[in-house]
């Protein structure tokens, strides 16, 4: 079996071994209820999560996911006080968050500063926007937000696929055939891989490196989207955080941080262990929210060894 | 030579002014100075410096004091950037300090103890970072990140050892080092020259920094000229969380509380920038540490600009993103020879 499928492969374990303890440990655990409600509630992040996903695979990183996120909850709301249609709000929202992306790729490409601190000046100027807009939460009272956040399509087993779930889903099988499936996917991997050959081979740089933080952007302005038409609010904190949970919803995905290896489809269950995680928490009801970061550090740490262990091995079976 | 003698002369000026603004003291002191002035011009009374109780007060004094934590925490970090590395876990670890600082403090430990015990706990997570870093080649982003998601858990857990519902304190010591002054000067800045004497020495007139930089600049060179690469980045992390530590110390005896959840939010932002900003290279082989000063300083020169001028502190976010742009575009070379092309083009 081809070995860069074990990452992927030992997350789903991860992720189905998770399950089937909460299923011992509580009743009506292990049901598409449960499931129904993971996939929704962390919708929004893993939907960010994709885009980062493309950035991560090039090499490179994006922290101004958790603040996209608030930044377009808190326009959408805004936008819906003066009555504006949530959607062609919305719109204009994935439009920005597009723009915003492809101008932290151009900057990061052309002045050749690094990624980690371009997206960082967008985290804060993206927060502090959101700031400058207004402080408090804003309710979504439009009759379309309500009816999109109450659709869903009932799963077997009595649980139900929400409608923030479809859309997270969606976008994901898009990613999945822009990675796989055309020549932009095969540039992100090649340049993740070894910039300097890439660039040598003729990928286009800097038309690529816009692309994918522009992509990033998308992602994380979809996931904003979802976020805000599932709570229905504009909140200038929501997101706080969010882009620390996407990039290790990546990396337990079994994606590299180094770039080049792994797969789209990893995000979606690196980003359901983390929601799992939190659901065990909650259904517990004695352990506190400290646990949820602490397990969350733990399970980062034995992935990543995970990954240096099969990095390893393939590393030697080259030079023997 | 094809350019006309109306270009050669002024090649020279042109050259030295290149030669100048690609200085990497220039911008962050201009940065710094056009700071400055806007605050002149805003508020008239902004470098007045008075002396109220037997201490000094003004502006430019409060600058100094609440930029400390964070220069005390960019000056570990330029180390950790110098070797190549990033440690993304220092806002953790002041908020593992805090919460031992009080646990401690409720059961009754002697205080000088526990300043002991928590420059203890940051060499402990010195120990961990570098351990991952170091030892299992982790790479240090996301190697410190463990400890950055899962730290202020811990920190929190350790606020239930004594029950967590009173967690504030009061300690003479700890707060003397933090918001005291000795004569004049408050404490922390003494202390904080102090430790950035010890780190300039330590760095400057050893062989460390130079193994450090060589270490940032090409690992593997370094180890195949016998440096002991493991060793020295092992270091870097550990001297990293003792600053990181010793922020803790003071951020803790000033709130006189431990807050894991939000003590030190996004300080590793601030500490990071305060190193790019003053030159430091995320791709490692270099450490200024003046420099990395001089960034903090910019950092909180903002902030309390912000706040002094008037302007809501909701503008402090976008303000901060808006400087930080701007100097980090200028210290890019490719922008700055397209600005030259087209400014060399316009008299013409």
């Amino acid at each position: 079996m081809n070995e860069k499928y074990l990452p992927l492969l030992a997350t789903i374990a991860v992720f189905i071994a998770l399950f089937v303890i909460g299923g011992f440990l509580y009743n009506n655990f292990l049901s598409t209820l449960v499931l129904g409600d993971i996939l929704a509630d962390n919708a929004f992040i893993i939907t960010a999560a994709i885009g980062t996903t493309f950035v991560i695979l090039s090499g490179g990183i994006d922290l101004s996911i958790g603040s996209m996120i608030g930044f377009v909850g808190v326009v959408i709301a805004n936008l819906d006080v003066v009555g504006w249609h949530p959607l062609v709000s919305a719109a204009m929202m994935l439009g920005f968050g597009l723009a915003f992306g492809a101008l932290q790729g151009l900057i990061i490409d052309f002045c050749e500063i690094q990624p980690f601190i371009v997206t960082l000046a967008g985290l804060f100027l993206l927060r502090g926007s959101c700031f400058m807009i207004n402080l408090d939460s804003v309710p979504i009272r439009h009759p379309f937000v309500a009816s999109f956040a109450a659709a869903s399509i009932p799963l077997p087993g009595g649980g139900f696929l929400a409608s923030s779930a479809i859309v997270m889903l969606i976008s994901l099988a898009v990613a999945i055939a822009l990675a796989h499936f055309t020549r932009f996917g095969a540039n992100v991997y090649a340049i993740g891989g070894d910039r300097t050959s890439a660039a040598l081979m003729g990928v286009p740089m800097r038309r690529t490196t816009v692309a994918i933080y522009a992509l990033g952007g998308f992602y994380s302005a979809l996931g904003g989207v979802i976020y805000a038409f599932y709570t229905s609010s504009g909140y200038p904190l929501a997101g706080t955080g969010n882009e620390l949970t996407a990039i290790a919803s990546v990396v337990l995905g079994g994606t590299m941080l180094t770039g080049g290896i792994g797969m789209v489809a990893g995000t979606l269950f690196g980003g359901m262990i983390f929601g799992l995680i939190a659901t065990l928490i909650n259904f517990n009801g004695s352990l506190n929210g400290a646990w949820i970061m602490i397990s969350g550090g733990i399970l980062l740490f034995l992935f990543i060894v995970l990954q240096r262990s099969i990095v390893g091995s393939l590393r030697l079976g080259r030079t023997t | 030579m094809k350019h006309s003698a109306n270009i050669e002369a002024d090649a020279p000026s042109i050259s030295r002014l290149r030669a100048i603004a690609g200085h990497r003291a220039v911008w962050p002191v201009v940065a710094l100075a056009l700071i400055f002035v806007v605050d002149g011009f805003i508020s008239p009374g902004f470098f007045h410096i008075r002396i109220v109780e037997g201490r000094l007060f003004g502006n430019l004094i409060d600058i100094l004091y609440r930029a400390a934590p964070t220069a005390l925490v960019a000056l570990g970090m330029a180390i950790v950037i110098g070797t190549k590395g990033i440690d993304l876990s220092v806002g953790s670890v002041i908020a593992i300090v805090g919460a031992v600082i009080t646990w401690r403090i409720h059961a009754g430990d002697p205080h000088f103890a526990i300043l002991l015990i928590a420059l203890g706990v940051g060499l402990l997570c010195g120990l961990w970072n570098g351990f991952l870093v170091a030892i299992l080649d982790i790479q240090p982003i996301i190697a410190t990140l463990i400890l950055m998601v899962s730290g202020r858990g811990i920190g929190l857990m350790i606020n239930l050892l004594y029950g967590g519902t009173n967690p504030s304190f009061i300690s003479p010591l700890l707060q003397g080092l933090s918001v005291g002054h000795i004569g004049l000067i408050p404490t922390r800045l003494i202390l904080g020259v102090a430790i950035f004497c010890a780190l300039w020495l330590l760095i400057r007139r050893t062989a460390l920094g130079l193994f450090l930089e060589s270490v940032g600049g090409n690992s593997a060179a370094a180890d195949l000229t016998g440096i002991n690469a493991r060793l020295i980045k092992y270091a870097a992390y550990l001297i990293c969380a003792l600053c990181a530590a010793w922020a803790g110390v003071i951020l803790a005896a000033d709130t006189h509380t431990s807050d894991p959840v939000s003590v030190g939010l996004y300080i590793e932002l601030d500490a990071i920038l305060a190193v790019v900003i003053g030159g430091g290279s995320l791709a490692g082989g270099r450490i200024y540490l003046g420099m990395t000063v001089l960034g903090a300083l910019i950092i909180q020169a903002l902030t309390t600009s912000i706040l002094t001028s008037g302007l809501p502190p909701e503008y402090n976010l976008v303000v901060k993103a808006v400087v930080v742009i701007i100097v980090l575009l200028l210290q890019s070379n490719n922008l700055r020879s397209a600005l030259y092309a087209t400014l060399a083009r316009q008299p013409r």
